[in-house]
């Protein structure tokens, strides 16, 4: 494939991706796996490095995942360019949406909407944690008695107790003190 | 300008910080957008992230366009979103230049570990702040379980979930209506 006919399909595969992949970070990976397949860029394996990868390092993990895709074709330009066609149909459906809810945000079935909405997504939420939970509190993540991560429920229990009864602290600092916490307790 | 410049500082900083999906992000939003900036209600962040869950894009990307646009028009959610895309364009090249055995590293994976449990907490600490303003009536503690169960222990698409929660709403208006 030749510079400008990879910087192309990054440009337009992306944007794809981000036009039809909905529900979230997670709900691209189908779509890598697929353009992994067409171009011969990447395969199963690699991108299961590409998603731990992007787990695990700051910044939402959608992003990291587009960004680490664009730079192994084509270093830092590839890695800008696949990011910013990832983020684009985002930017102009979400402004029409802001736009219309500008308008209607009053209407009566508008507010109803919502007001079963607000309380689900609360629910969602606190969905999400599970695996989190496990992945944080179970060694490999496996849910057993035996597998239980003991210094992290001892960090979770005085990080509960400090923040809450002693002071707030700033998410930020909650977790640098934790990653700090983590290296001395060799978790 | 300072809008935009504030915009895009805090986002970056968000982005900085977010292990994780766009939910993981939460605890973040709070403290910088609602609690510092007030830039939005924890009531409107539930609705963009209802909005970002059904319709296409990364929800951090959606959530950022959202407050963005609100307080700075279309230049505004472009540069929210600038914003919070750029650390991982930074991180991520670093990792894939000079740090190809980042994960390897074992000082490393302590330090996630512990960040792991971090994450934890905030995520409890942002729940426990989001039901003050959203869980007002027993209706939305009852939607708010049928969304939980629905969502962790059956396979459900969650663009039907969220309908599904748009229509209970639509119905309950009309049933108390009726009562009324």
């Amino acid at each position: 494939m030749s510079w400008l006919t990879t910087l192309w399909t990054l440009i337009f595969e992306f944007f794809k991706t981000g036009l039809f992949a909905v529900g979230g970070g997670l709900a691209t990976v189908p779509f890598l796996a697929e353009i992994g397949e067409k171009t011969g860029w990447y395969g199963a394996e690699l991108l299961s490095t590409i998603l731990a990868v992007s787990e695990s390092t700051p910044g939402p993990m959608g992003i990291n995942m587009a960004t680490y895709v664009g730079y192994s074709q084509l270093g830092i330009l590839g890695g800008i360019v696949t990011t910013l066609a990832e983020v684009a149909p985002s930017i102009i459906v979400i402004t029409i949406i802001a736009k219309m809810l500008t308008k209607f945000d009053q209407n009566p079935y508008v507010q109803a909407v919502f007001s079963g909405i607000k309380p689900a997504v609360v629910g969602f939420i606190a969905a999400a944690c599970i695996s989190l939970f496990t992945s944080a509190f179970f060694i490999h993540g496996m849910v057993s008695v035996d597998l239980i991560n003991i210094k992290a429920l001892g960090l979770f229990a005085v990080v509960f107790t400090v923040t809450r009864f002693v002071k707030e602290k700033h998410p930020i600092q909650v977790i640098v003190i934790c990653a700090i916490a983590g290296v001395i307790l060799s978790m | 300008m300072k809008i935009y410049f504030e915009l895009f500082t805090t986002w970056f900083k968000m982005g900085l910080f977010t292990f994780g999906g766009g939910y993981a992000m939460l605890p973040m939003i709070e403290k910088e957008v609602i609690e510092k900036h007030h830039w939005a209600t924890e009531e409107q962040v539930m609705e963009y992230y209802a909005i970002g869950q059904c319709t296409p894009g990364i929800i951090a990307v959606n959530t950022a366009t959202f407050v963005g646009y609100f307080q700075a028009g279309t230049l505004g959610g472009i540069i929210a979103t600038l914003g919070v895309v750029a650390p991982s364009i930074v991180i991520i090249t670093l990792i894939a230049t000079v740090l190809t055995n980042f994960m390897d590293i074992i000082w490393v994976q302590h330090a996630l570990a512990g960040i792991r449990v971090a994450v934890c907490y905030l995520m409890v600490e942002a729940i426990w702040k989001l039901r003050k303003s959203n869980l007002v009536s027993a209706m939305d503690w009852i939607i708010c379980l049928a969304a939980f169960i629905l969502a962790a222990f059956t396979n459900v698409s969650m663009v039907l979930l969220v309908i599904l929660a748009a229509v209970v709403g639509l119905v309950y208006k009309r049933v108390k209506e009726i009562n009324a």
